[in-house]
């Protein structure tokens, strides 16, 4: 489970209508309770790293980018509890392509846009196996 | 000498929830080596079947990817910090 309010789902929402018809993708702070649950405190948009020709269905966080993330949420005693990123035109499903490159218990979030309108938005969770995804309930605040 | 590693939240569940590992080490892959001897199932994350580090792991040293300094033998000194950083990709299939 992890916790998205209203402002959070506005922002990962405007953001993909922004960045349509490319991918856009950014991180989600917060923390990671014991229980595996995680309460997000603040949205952390970044630029798609990926050549412009490919961004329309691609989407890559630079590693100096995630470095620069994760000392900023240290600073503030935040973990990177997620990444959330848009499929224009596609559901609001991860791919074999995001699951290759996923990793086990950060959420990722994924919000479909429709002919540049946000519509579903849902989170998912890697399984330990790396087998597929599950769906992640939202919890709203 | 002793170096922290930085461990990126996807990996803190084999490190006992902690972000930060002092290590002694010479080099980034000295260090790489000591963390996965103290918490051993992380191994597998970090090395393929190869013995090498896996493509999508990256090792930074003070801000710098290790792969445009000397790889594994990169040196640490005293002040140096040793990041593990994720690569992060996705999109859909077309």
């Amino acid at each position: 489970m992890i916790t998205l309010n209203a402002n959070h789902l506005k922002l990962i929402k405007e953001h993909g209508q922004k960045d349509y018809p490319y991918e856009c993708c950014g991180f989600i702070l917060g923390h990671l309770n014991q229980d595996g649950t995680k309460h997000t405190h603040e949205i952390y948009p970044i630029e798609n790293s990926r050549e412009e020709s490919a961004q329309h269905n691609r989407f890559l966080i630079d590693p100096k980018e995630f470095i620069k993330v994760e000392s900023y949420a240290r600073k503030n005693r935040l973990d990177v509890v997620g990444i959330y990123h848009s499929h224009p035109d596609h559901p609001a499903k991860p791919s074999q392509f995001d699951l290759d490159h996923a990793w086990p218990v950060y959420s990722y979030v994924i919000v479909s846009v429709q002919k540049g309108k946000a519509s579903d938005l849902l989170s998912w969770e890697m399984r330990p196996d790396r087998s597929g995804f599950d769906a992640e309930n939202i919890k709203g605040e | 000498m002793s170096v922290p590693v930085y461990i990126p939240t996807a990996l803190r569940q084999f490190t006992g929830g902690k972000s930060e590992i002092n290590v002694e080490a010479k080099t980034a892959g000295e260090a790489i080596e000591q963390l996965t001897i103290q918490f051993s199932v992380l191994r597998k994350h970090l090395y393929n079947d190869q013995n090498a580090l896996r493509s999508f792991v990256n090792v930074y040293v003070n801000d710098e990817d290790i792969r445009h300094q000397s790889g594994l033998q990169t040196p640490l000194v005293a002040g140096s910090t040793v990041t593990i950083v994720p690569s992060i990709a996705g999109g859909v299939n077309l």
